[in-house]
Formats: structure tokens, C-alpha cells, sequence
């Protein structure tokens, strides 16, 4: 067990280095920070004080060394526009994103999980096709797509809901519901074809032919089941919450994570995007393992290894 | 006696297996030092249930898998290599037929093409000459023409299994391993197929390596057989005689557990306990836990397969006491 | 044929998915207490037959005629009275047990519900009836094992535990689907003795729907032969096996390779069993019959008694009725001279 714990945290480890360094040799291989950030008209020597300062002129091996033993002492370095450190730079945007990724998962589940099961029930009706098809359709249309339409038809044409900004809780709705619809699709679509695997399973025919009536097989038998590979792909969603909404949040000029990462792509404000894509590597590390865990609790397969080994 | 065409001289294999997500990895003995040999035209029966090494023994014997002790020597030589080029060219000589015909097959091709494959590998005779031999091997597992248009789809279980023969014999090997090659067929199309075994086996004087769960079947191809019992033999003697009076007391319980229509449940010798795991083999004889007439010795002392006359071995301590009476008087 | 003591009685039960006949009309009758063996080929229908009758076919199953137990038809019964008669009244076990029963599952939870659903059962008495269960099936320290999963047991143990599940509701028929085919000789040996063991000892009567003639008649007093959704032939499993008398009976055990004796070639059935899409016109056998004749493609031949007890579909039937009768006739003149 503390082979097997160990065991994912050195992977854990290893995928969030892999990731902080592929993002750290991309960055600074593109666009000079110091050219965009001072201008193209810059005089030749502010550029190169500025440069100085940041270290910018250092050889890039020995950047890298001084970003990761910075991320060892726990600094994640300072934004380039102000001067501030991007941890607190990007830890202020978290609500913002959250209050609307965390809403958005809610309703992915909340929605693609029972249309999927529903769907599963009532396989080849008119029902599932059309459960069906709008799941095709939610995840083909790309979320700025479907952020654009939903805002010509509620903000401009009806004139009901505000088309961006995060002043009231009203301003959240649009893009919770871009947001929601696509990933709900995703689930819809994952939970049918889970649960009719499952339907064609001996076992459910041994349920019914002891006399369980059948929506009670469907709960105590089927629903156990299809939950475990429907896990792996909540567990996915819930990795992507601190950034997940990179999309949205600019379609609706939401100021979260997503469009702290956007303008400081563009800025080349080096410590902000590393910090951010550090912080992205983590949660989804972080979810895969309760992913494991919960599969080995929804899997009795799985966990009994433990017990194995322990005679 | 001459050279056999197979020599199979204590081979072993064991994998590495691990139980469970926090599980370590465990070495499981698979096939635990077997030997026997098999000459030209000769059928060789192996008998045992799941966990026996019975399909891992068919696997080392053709160079399939590699052994970790002891060898096979084929034709006076030493097997090659699995993998190697040497290996590959002899595979003409050995061939391997599986209890599941669709998946030895490719689902792509038709059938007949399936068949010339392996001339054209081997480079036999010209394009017309293997058309010509592509219908004749045909005709021989009783496929006609039209079957070899078809696709493996098109085709019943017993004529796949037909056309995974004809493959088979495409390179007039000597030698050919069958696992369990009628298990998944029904009752009726298994009697043409262990038919027309019998009949390709001495029109092409085959050596065949036979290995299958059934006895009925074993005894009905085989000249001589083999009982394994977790990765060991444990009897050996002539198909006829073994079946008739087996002596150790695993194989007495298969004959008797085999159902035999008209025959009511009595009499019969019913073991206790599961089939063995190779993960977590007894101590002594591997059997003891599950044996009738076990004595104390038997957890302790490990049966070595030794003669027991008339061409029979056994690996039972008890057998190979009465087998050998001037024991106690010496 | 009815006889007060009958307790399922089959009547013209027919099968159809998507317009195609699998099941041609078949007509059995099991007496209480009575054990039958269903024996047949695959695409014979002599499991399809068992799950019409308890209604667990997809539902794009199309399932005619009448199932009558102790007089009620089942086929027109309520989803919630079949409820009731399924693990209750008549509970069934499958083919590979390890995935027949719920991987997740705890077996004390899947017998438990079993307990609760047909004797009312709650709470601990639940745990204490669970593990009298698997005490009578013979798993080993049932207490403990109670709380383990499918995968911690071996094949032979779940498929006694799906008896054990069987079992709880006491029924008066178990219909055993392939019980043995997955597993191996020995444990199937096993498998079968537990069975008539516990047959005996309840008072339940048996179905046992197999491929393997030997393992039908070790456990059965009646045998009926399936062949293309009908039952071809059916009578006393002595004298079934004993002097089988429908040409396919005949082929399926001449085409079984002997135990012992001298070896002789397999008698085998030419031909492959007929495309329920397509089926001969008449007999569905007669084109891999050798008795076959002009008669055989016209009319599929009716269920002719041949002689007391036992009945076949085929028109050789009138032929050895009156050759069972001359027989016996015969052995009376010798018995008469004798004497």
C-alpha cells in the first residue's frame, strides 16, 4: 500500500516536472518577454537592463535551474508587468473562475449523467436518438461557437441576460450554460454506452431472474457498475476546473484564470503562465489519484489486492 | 528404437503475475519440468484441466515462448531461437492450430488466400502450382472452391476450423500442435473434425502434439498420453491403457468424473477442493490437497514420474510403492 | 399427457426475434419433484426455451403459447407476479458464473437479496439464513466469506454460490442453464453431485439444460433432444441413451468418442445446423439425416408416442412403434415357450 502510494506521487511528481519544463523551454524559445513587454521602439540599452534584471540573459539551462530552485523554496517567480508575484496574481482570479467551473460541473453531471442513464433505458427510441443527438451536437460545437450564439440570442435579441462582465450573479449564467452543455454532452454520451455494457452483463439477467423487480436492479446493480468508468471522466472534469474555462471566460470577458493565462500569453509574462500551468499539472495529478482511489473503492477488484498482500 | 522426431527435455517456465492494484508481483510456475518424446507420425495426448500447463507446454514445444530451463530438440537439432530467422525457417515443419478458429484467421482475407499464405512465405512452387495446391488442401479438410472465396465471417465454427487445417498443412509440416482445436465446436461437428484429424494425421504421417481438456477426444487421436496436474506430468502411458486402468489417483478421478451418457451418478470418485493455482502450489505432491488416498509422506516428499511397467509412468509415492515391490525385502 | 402432479407444463411455446422463429412450438412437462435434461446443440433453443418461459428474453422477443405453473400462465402474468415466481417459486442458475454474478457486489449482499425478496427476511436473520446457504453448498468458512466479492472465489465456488442464491427462495423448480460448461471436469463432477444432492434433499425439481449428453443423463430421469427449436425427441434417460431412437438422438452419441473398449471411427453428422432464417422446408434435419426420404421435405413429421413414456418427431416413429411392439411381442412368444 505505501509501495503503491509512493509509487503515483513519484509519478505525480515526475508529470508535473515533465510539464513545467516543456512549458519553460517553449516560452522562452517564442516571442522576447523584454521586445514585447518595453515595445519594439525601446532603446537597445532599457531592453538590455531589462533583460539584465530578469535574468533574461543568463543561458537558458541556467534559468532553468535558478525557476526550479525558486519553485523549491516555494517562490513561483513575479510578473513582469508589475512586479507582483504571480502566485497572488493567479490565487486572486481563482474565485472568479471557480464561481463558474464549479456551477458548469454541477451541470454536466447533473444532466449528462441521468440523460445518459435515461437514454440507456430507453435505447433505440425516439427518446435516445434524440438524447442522443443533442449530445452529438453539444460537444461538435466548439464552446466559442455556442457562447456567441447563446449571447446573440438571450443578450442581444432577447435582451434578458448580460453578454459579459461579473457584476451580478446574472452575468454567470451564459457562460456557466456554454460551459455546462458541451461537457454534459461528453457525460451523456460516456454513461449510455457505460450503462448498456453493463445492461448486457450476465449479471443483470441473474438480478431479474431472482425476482428483483427491474428498476431496482437498475439502481442497486447497473448504476454501481457503469460508475466506474464514468469516474475517469468526472475525475477529468474536476481536473479542469482552475483552467478549464480559458474559452469562456474570454468569449465573455469573464476576469478569471483563463483570461489571466490569455493576456499573460500574450504579454510573455513568463512567471504568470509557468505558475499557471504548474497550478493546471497539479489539479490534474491531483484528480487522477482520487480517481484511482475511487476506483478502488467502486471496484472491489481492484482494492482486494491490498488484502492480498497483506498475508 | 529410432530418433524421435520431438525430444522434450525437462522444460520449465514460469511468469510473473501480480494480484491486485498494491499487489507485488508474484513468480507463478506454469510448466514445471516436463519431458517426453514424440516420433514421426505419432500422437501425443496431453490431459489436464485449467491451471495445468498443458497450452503453455504445446507453446514451448514449437518455440512460441521462450523456456527458462531444459530444451526441445526437433529433427536431431536443437529448436532455435523463438523470433530467430533459423526459427522461422523451420516453422514450415511445425504448425500450431487454436481452440478459436476466427481469431487465428484474418478477417480480411478470403479464405483461400489465407491458405497460400504461408507458400508464398516460404517461396513453394510457382503462382500456379500453389493455386492448384491451395485447392487441393481445400479439398482435403472438405471445403470446397466456393469456400475458399468466402471471408472467416462467412464461414460455421467446423468450417473455419477446417480452413485453419488446410493453412496448417499448406507447408507439409511433420510436426503439429493442437490446442484444444474442438472445444468451441458442437458435439456434431467435433466428431468431423476429430475425424478428419485422424485421417490427415496418417495420410500426411503427422506428428501430432494434442492437448485438450477432453479425454474422450484425447483417446480417440492419441496413441499415447500425458496427464498434467499443475505444471508437472503426473501419468503417462498408452491412450488405451491409461484410460482403462489409470493408476495415479488424479487421473482415476478425471476417468471417472468423465460423463458418460446411459451412466447414473454413482460410484464415482469426486474431488474436494478447487483446481490447483499455480500462484500457490502444496508442498509434497502437488495433488496431495485434493487426493483420496493421500498419507502424510505425500505432504512432504515430492513424487518423481517413474516407471511402473508395461511403458506407464507415474508420479504418485503410493503407485510407485506397489510398483516396485522388492523395495522393503532389498 | 396433463396429470394432476405436473408442475410446469410448457404448451406450444414459440419464440421470434425480429420476425425470425427460434422456437417452434415445444411441449414439455415436468412433474414435482420431477428432474428433466434439456439437450440440444447451440441455436437449438433449449435455453432460449427456459428463459421465454420466465420472461427473461430482451423484450424485442416475441413469445407465444402458454406456461403453466401449477395451472397459472406465466406468459400472461404481471411483471410484478413474475416477479414474484422468479428466485421464488422458480429460480435459475447460468452458464459462467463468475460473470453472472454482480462483481461489486458482496455475496452476502446478493444472496441477501434473494432472502429479502421471497422469505421477508431482515437485518441479521439475513446473515444467518446467507451463511446456512453457502454452509449447504459447501464454501468453506462462510461466515467470513460472506463479506467477499465474486473474484475472490473460484469458478466451482460461485457457481455454488449462484445455487446457494438459487436456493434461498426455496423453489419448486431450478432451471440449471449450462451450470458445468465453464468449468473443469472435476469441479464439474462436483457441481453435479451438489446439485442432485441438493435436489434430493429439497424436494425441487431440475432442469438441466446442456450440450453434454453425459452430464444430462448422470443427473436426469427424463431427457428431451432439441434440434432447431423443436424437441425432437423425449423419454426415460436409461432408455433414451440406452436405444436412442430419433436419428439425430443417434448422431449425437455416436458422435461421442468412447471412454473405453475399442476405438472406432466417430460416427459424425454430416452438414451444420440449419440458419433459423432459412430452414429446410419439413423436418429441419433431414438434410443431414441418413433415414431421410421424400416424405421428410414435405411436412415437418407431428410428435408420435413410440412407446409408453416416450415421444419423437420424425417419421421413422410409426416404424419403430411397431417394432418396439413386435419386440415385445416376441419376447413374450419366447418367454410364452420357455415356460
Amino acid at each position: 500500500m505505501a509501495r503503491w502510494f509512493a509509487l503515483r506521487a513519484l509519478r505525480g511528481a515526475l508529470t508535473v516536472a515533465l510539464v513545467v519544463t516543456f512549458a519553460f523551454v517553449v516560452l522562452r524559445m517564442s516571442a522576447d518577454p523584454a521586445l514585447v513587454i518595453l515595445g519594439p521602439e525601446a532603446p537597445p540599452e532599457v531592453i538590455a537592463a531589462f533583460r539584465k534584471s530578469w535574468g533574461l540573459d543568463e543561458p537558458i539551462f541556467v534559468q532553468y535551474l535558478d525557476y526550479v530552485a525558486a519553485i523549491f523554496r516555494g517562490e513561483l517567480g513575479r510578473s513582469m508587468r508589475d512586479g507582483r508575484p504571480a502566485i497572488e496574481l493567479v490565487a486572486e482570479r481563482i474565485p472568479a473562475t471557480l464561481a463558474l467551473t464549479l456551477p458548469a460541473l454541477a451541470l454536466k453531471i447533473g444532466i449528462g449523467i441521468p440523460a445518459g442513464v435515461w437514454a440507456s433505458l430507453h435505447r433505440g427510441t425516439l427518446v435516445d436518438r434524440a438524447v442522443m443527438s443533442l449530445a452529438v451536437a453539444g460537444f461538435t460545437v466548439p464552446s466559442f461557437v455556442l457562447g456567441l450564439v447563446l449571447v446573440l440570442v438571450f443578450s442581444v435579441k432577447l435582451g434578458w441576460l448580460p453578454s459579459g462582465g461579473q457584476d451580478t450573479w446574472t452575468h454567470a449564467i451564459l457562460p456557466i450554460v456554454t460551459m455546462g452543455v458541451g461537457g454534459a454532452a461528453v457525460l451523456a454520451r460516456f454513461t449510455r454506452s457505460a450503462m448498456l455494457e453493463v445492461l448486457g452483463q450476465p449479471y443483470m439477467r441473474t438480478a431479474s431472474a431472482k425476482g428483483l423487480p427491474w428498476a431496482r436492479a437498475i439502481r442497486d446493480h447497473a448504476l454501481p457498475n457503469a460508475a466506474i468508468p464514468t469516474v475517469t471522466i468526472v475525475g477529468f472534469m474536476v481536473g479542469t476546473l482552475i483552467a478549464g474555462a480559458v474559452v469562456v471566460e474570454s468569449v465573455f470577458s469573464w476576469p478569471g484564470v483563463g483570461r489571466l493565462l490569455v493576456v499573460a500569453v500574450s504579454n510573455r509574462d513568463l512567471a504568470v503562465v509557468q505558475c499557471i500551468l504548474l497550478l493546471v499539472a497539479a489539479t490534474m495529478v491531483a484528480s487522477n489519484f482520487v480517481v484511482d482511489l475511487l476506483y478502488g473503492l467502486l471496484d472491489p477488484r481492484l482494492a482486494t489486492g491490498a488484502r492480498g498482500a497483506g498475508h | 528404437m529410432s530418433e524421435p522426431l520431438v525430444r522434450v527435455d525437462d522444460v520449465a517456465r514460469a511468469y510473473h503475475a501480480r494480484r491486485g492494484l498494491f499487489g507485488r508481483p508474484v513468480e507463478v510456475a506454469a510448466v514445471d519440468g516436463v519431458s517426453f518424446a514424440l516420433g514421426r507420425g505419432e500422437t501425443l495426448g496431453i490431459v489436464g484441466e485449467s491451471g495445468s500447463g498443458k497450452s503453455t507446454t504445446g507453446r514451448l514445444v514449437l518455440g512460441l515462448e521462450p523456456t527458462d530451463r531444459g530444451g526441445v530438440v526437433f529433427d536431431g537439432a536443437p529448436m532455435p531461437k523463438g523470433g530467430t530467422a533459423e526459427w522461422r525457417r523451420l516453422r514450415a515443419r511445425m504448425q500450431m492450430i487454436f481452440q478459436d478458429p476466427l481469431g487465428a484467421l484474418d478477417r480480411r482475407l478470403p479464405i483461400a488466400e489465407q491458405i497460400r499464405e504461408p507458400l508464398d512465405i516460404h517461396g513453394v512452387g510457382d503462382r500456379l502450382s500453389r493455386l492448384d495446391r491451395v485447392g487441393d488442401l481445400l479439398d482435403r479438410v472438405g471445403l470446397g472452391v466456393d469456400h475458399g472465396r468466402r471471408y472467416p465471417h462467412e464461414l460455421s465454427g467446423g468450417q473455419r476450423q477446417r480452413a485453419v487445417l488446410a493453412r496448417a498443412l499448406a507447408t507439409t509440416p511433420d510436426f503439429l500442435v493442437c490446442d484444444e482445436p474442438i472445444s468451441a465446436l458442437d458435439v456434431s461437428i467435433q466428431a468431423q473434425v476429430v475425424n478428419l484429424l485422424v485421417d490427415l494425421q496418417a495420410e500426411f504421417g503427422l506428428a501430432m502434439l494434442f492437448v485438450s481438456h477432453d479425454l474422450r477426444v484425447v483417446r480417440q487421436i492419441s496413441r499415447r498420453v500425458v496427464v498434467m496436474y499443475l505444471g508437472r506430468i503426473v501419468e503417462e502411458g498408452s491412450a488405451d491403457d491409461l484410460f482403462a486402468t489409470p493408476v495415479h489417483p488424479y487421473t482415476r478421478a478425471l476417468v471417472s468424473a468423465a460423463p458418460t451418457p446411459g451412466r447414473r451418478l454413482v460410484d464415482r470418485i469426486v474431488l474436494g477442493g478447487d483446481p490447483p493455482n499455480p500462484a500457490d502450489r502444496p508442498t509434497g505432491c502437488a495433488f496431495h490437497p485434493r487426493c483420496p488416498v493421500a498419507e502424510a509422506r505425500c505432504r512432504v516428499e515430492t513424487p518423481r514420474l517413474v516407471d511402473v511397467g508395461a511403458g506407464r509412468r507415474a508420479a504418485c509415492l503410493l503407485v510407485a510403492a506397489d510398483a516396485t515391490p522388492n523395495r522393503e525385502a532389498a | 399427457m396433463a396429470s394432476a402432479s405436473s408442475l410446469v407444463r410448457l404448451e406450444g411455446l414459440t419464440v421470434a426475434f425480429d420476425g425470425v422463429r427460434v422456437l417452434h412450438g415445444v411441449d414439455v412437462e415436468l412433474a414435482r419433484g420431477g428432474t428433466l435434461g434439456l439437450v440440444g446443440e447451440s441455436g437449438s433453443g433449449k435455453s432460449v426455451t427456459w428463459l421465454a418461459a420466465l420472461g427473461l428474453l430482451p423484450t424485442k422477443a416475441r413469445v407465444e403459447g402458454r406456461v403453466l405453473l401449477d395451472g397459472e400462465d406465466l406468459l400472461a402474468a404481471s411483471e410484478r407476479r413474475l416477479d414474484a415466481v422468479r428466485g421464488g417459486r422458480i429460480a435459475m442458475i447460468f452458464q459462467d458464473p463468475a460473470s453472472a454474478l454482480n462483481p461489486v457486489l458482496t455475496i452476502r449482499r446478493q444472496i441477501g437479496e434473494a432472502l429479502a425478496l421471497h422469505r421477508g427476511l431482515s437485518g441479521r436473520a439475513i446473515g444467518a439464513e446467507a451463511k446456512r446457504l453457502l454452509d449447504l453448498v459447501g464454501i468453506p468458512d462462510a461466515e467470513r466469506r460472506l463479506s467477499a466479492y465474486p473474484h475472490e472465489f473460484s469458478g466451482g465456488q460461485n457457481q455454488r454460490i449462484m445455487i446457494a442464491m438459487a436456493l434461498a427462495g426455496r423453489p419448486d423448480l431450478l432451471v440449471a442453464d449450462e451450470p458445468t460448461t465453464a468449468l473443469d471436469v472435476t469441479i464439474q463432477a462436483q457441481i453435479l453431485d451438489l446439485l442432485d444432492l441438493v435436489r434430493r434433499e429439497t424436494g425441487m425439481a431440475l432442469v438441466l439444460i446442456s450440450h453434454d449428453l453425459g452430464v444430462v443423463s448422470q443427473t436426469c430421469d427424463r431427457v428431451a433432444v432439441m434440434y432447431a427449436g423443436r424437441i425432437v425427441e423425449e423419454g426415460p434417460s436409461d432408455r433414451l441413451f440406452a436405444d436412442p431412437a430419433h436419428p439425430y438422438t443417434r448422431g449425437l452419441i455416436g458422435a461421442l468418442p468412447p471412454l473405453d473398449g475399442s476405438r472406432r471411427r466417430l460416427v459424425s453428422i454430416a452438414g451444420t445446423v440449419p440458419d433459423p432464417k432459412a430452414p429446410p422446408p419439413g423436418c429441419a434435419f433431414a438434410p443431414r439425416c441418413l433415414h431421410s426420404d421424400r416424405r421428410c421435405a414435405v411436412a415437418q413429421p407431428s410428435v408420435e408416442t413410440i412407446e409408453p413414456g416416450r415421444r419423437m418427431a420424425c417419421v421413422l416413429a410409426v416404424h419403430r412403434r411397431e417394432e418396439s411392439a413386435g419386440a415385445a411381442s416376441s419376447l413374450a412368444r419366447k418367454e410364452t415357450a420357455a415356460s
